[in-house]
């Protein structure tokens, strides 16, 4: 009917959607599906962090009234207001998830001070109350809890003693997986450390396979990683017969013998949570954070190789986690240059903001963060 | 090293298994990259030749279980690509620098493209000779494990320097590339031998790319490259046209990108990005080394646009 009326379809979707996501029209936003954007920095079929997110935004394809827009490979550079603009104009977004770290600042700052009607929720924990707009928001999870249970599996298989760490930049969310990883072993075996190499970039093949090769080389035998695409680093770690720890999202197919768990992030908690929010006219929660406990992260099904003592620790360690009678960081815990880097008697819990700029590598780990 | 570490001479090993394991891509580009300039052409679109040969090699032994049929199909998508590129540059007025660049772009594209299906499933892998058999330590065995190709690539290094020295067809290919007016005056078909040794570099780079996909790092994927075919153009000329020399060239290069893992996983961690530019850093010392001021660049083809 409308179609009888000169209206530009644009204005007419960008003004159908503006009215749904302030909730003034009841009825708008039951004729019209809501339109919800996602943006990846890469392809979504990576077996990480793209597909992580691909896999939660298929889920909330099969709701009701909700239509989902997809677009992959897009850089962090302007390209990505492009297309966030095109989102909204053209196909009626009216939530945008960018899902990639440098999407945030300026991209998606400048792009939402242009449309103040449409919700855009980052993922990586950069929006900051009163420093940034309100339709905007981040989330984030602490994925560190996932990769603690991780090194307990590990450490509890490993025969060498050697836990190897494949990653791609010195950075604090890096870090804090790889400290976790190393603490979860060491829970149940003082004596290991973690070899961690660090490729340099996100998504370098080449690299990450000779870096394991020559973890391999030097009689590790238990592998985890943070790089995008985790499936380099587990099929080579398959081939060579040692044992590995995913990242991002369940790997377990590619490594059907070695594979013990992995640390998964469960994005499609928080985006169902936003979509229920926005269906229900409640306003967008804008900081968004959670681990093990609220269901944001999750650890892999246990791989045929993992032994019923290491289940039996993991799900011990889990449980405490859950009702929150283990804290990961506590003192006395020094970094691997003898420095005291949390006192005695100090234990943080996972939100502790000061966790958020780690910059050491625990006792325990080779490597050096430069 | 009670748990089995090599320690300090692991790092030399990690080398020389490095150099197995990684430089054969940049043997088969630069091996091939050395015929198609011998013979008077570049063809800078060899990085999107290594890519596309790299996608349909995974995608044909995915589909068919053979993964010696990939490579053959890699081959083939080579020898088209660079009949392309060869056949683009004879029409008048052509350059063929940025044709490659062009031919580069569109061939990424395309395999990105077609290779979106192809990211996910498993395609099964080349297999490797054990070369290590004699050795008791599983990190040597390890690192004599070495693929078919990376012999198929030290042979055809070695067979196409006799030939371009000894054949008739060497000959014409040399004479093709150093003077097209006394090339002509013999009645050689410049035009045709550019076509073939532009062709058959392309299907050099091709194989270059199945390594890539079906042996190492062994998945296809977009990052799969991340620009080994430029580079292997770039060692070409660092080798001056010859491809015995192409071989070490690579060879080191395969060696050298293995020292920063290497180094920090026996502990030496101190500035690894400083050992991630090794490689760069040692073509560039070894030109400066090797370049004179009383010589332009020796061995260079005469009718190479680039250097005349």
């Amino acid at each position: 009917m409308i179609d009888r009326f000169t209206i530009g379809r644009r204005a007419l979707l960008g003004g159908a959607a503006g009215a749904a996501a302030l909730g003034l029209t009841g009825g708008a936003d039951a004729q019209k599906p809501l339109v919800i954007g996602f943006i990846y920095v890469g392809p979504r079929d990576d077996y990480g962090y793209n597909q992580a997110h691909a896999e939660a935004a298929a889920i909330l394809k099969k709701m009701p009234g909700l239509k989902v827009q997809e677009e992959e490979k897009v850089p962090e550079t302007v390209a990505v207001e492009k297309t966030m603009e095109s989102m909204i104009n053209l196909d009626g977004a009216t939530l945008v998830f960018p899902t990639s770290f440098g999407y945030f600042d300026p991209y998606m700052l400048k792009v939402a001070g242009k449309y103040p009607k449409i919700q855009f929720r980052h993922c990586g924990g950069l929006w900051t109350e009163g420093k940034h707009p309100m339709n905007t928001g981040s989330y984030f999870g602490y994925i560190d809890e996932a990769q603690y249970i991780s090194g307990i599996v590990a450490g509890m298989t490993t025969k060498s003693g050697k836990l190897g760490f494949v990653a791609a930049k010195p950075i604090p969310q890096v870090l804090r997986n790889i400290n976790a990883f190393t603490l979860g072993a060491q829970s149940v075996n003082p004596k290991i450390t973690t070899q961690v190499i660090f490729t340099g970039d996100w998504a370098l093949p080449v690299k990450e396979a000779e870096a394991t090769n020559s973890m391999i080389a030097q009689g590790v035998d238990a592998v985890a990683c943070h790089v995008d695409s985790p499936k380099v680093v587990i099929e080579t770690a398959e081939r060579a017969g040692i044992f590995t720890c995913g990242y991002h999202c369940n790997q377990a197919k590619l490594a059907p013998k070695g594979y013990l768990t992995g640390a998964e992030w469960n994005w499609e908690r928080v985006y169902v949570g936003f979509v229920e929010s926005l269906k229900a006219n409640k306003p967008l929660e804008n900081f968004v954070r959670g681990g093990l406990k609220e269901g944001y992260v999750r650890t892999s099904a246990y791989g045929p190789a993992v032994s019923a003592a290491a289940k039996e620790k993991a799900d011990a360690a889990k449980t405490a986690i859950l009702n929150g009678s283990l804290a990961i960081y506590k003192g006395a815990l020094k970094d691997n240059k003898g420095n005291t880097v949390i006192p005695a008697g100090t234990s943080y819990v996972i939100t502790e903001p000061k966790l958020e700029s780690m910059n050491y590598l625990v006792e325990g780990v080779v490597g050096s963060t430069s | 090293m009670e748990n089995g570490g090599l320690g300090l001479w692991g790092v030399p090993l990690a080398m020389l298994a490095g150099a197995i394991r990684v430089s054969t891509p940049f043997i088969f580009v630069s091996v091939g990259e050395c015929l198609t300039e011998r013979s008077g052409r570049i063809n800078l679109g060899l990085e999107g030749t290594l890519v596309m040969g790299a996608m349909s090699a995974y995608a044909i032994a995915l589909t068919t279980g053979s993964p010696w049929l990939g490579v053959l199909v890699a081959a083939c998508v080579g020898l088209l690509l660079g009949a392309l590129h060869a056949g683009i540059c004879q029409l008048p007025r052509v350059n063929d620098i940025a044709t490659g660049i062009g031919l580069m772009l569109l061939a990424t594209g395309l395999a990105f493209f077609l290779g979106k299906p192809y990211i996910q499933p498993k395609a099964p892998n080349l297999g490797a000779i054990e070369l290590g058999w004699w050795s008791g330590i599983p990190q040597v065995r390890q690192a004599l494990q070495v693929n078919y190709l990376f012999v198929v690539g030290i042979v055809s290094a070695f067979a196409l320097a006799w030939a371009l020295k000894n054949t008739r067809w060497g000959l014409i290919v040399r004479l093709a590339g150093e003077s097209v007016d006394a090339a002509l005056a013999m009645g050689v078909p410049v035009g045709r031998v550019r076509l073939i040794a532009t062709a058959i570099g392309g299907a050099f780079a091709g194989v270059g790319g199945a390594f890539l996909s079906l042996y190492y790092p062994g998945s296809w994927n977009e990052g799969l490259s991340s620009g080994q075919g430029l580079m292997a153009v770039a060692l070409v000329i660092f080798a001056r046209w010859d491809p015995i020399r192409c071989l070490w060239a690579s060879l080191l290069f395969g060696a050298a990108g293995a020292i920063s893992p290497a180094l920090q996983s026996v502990g030496i961690t101190e500035g690894y990005y400083l050992f991630s530019a090794a490689p760069y850093v040692l073509t560039l010392g070894l030109m400066i080394a090797t370049c004179s001021p009383e010589r332009a660049l020796r061995g260079a083809p005469g009718e190479l646009g680039a250097v005349r």
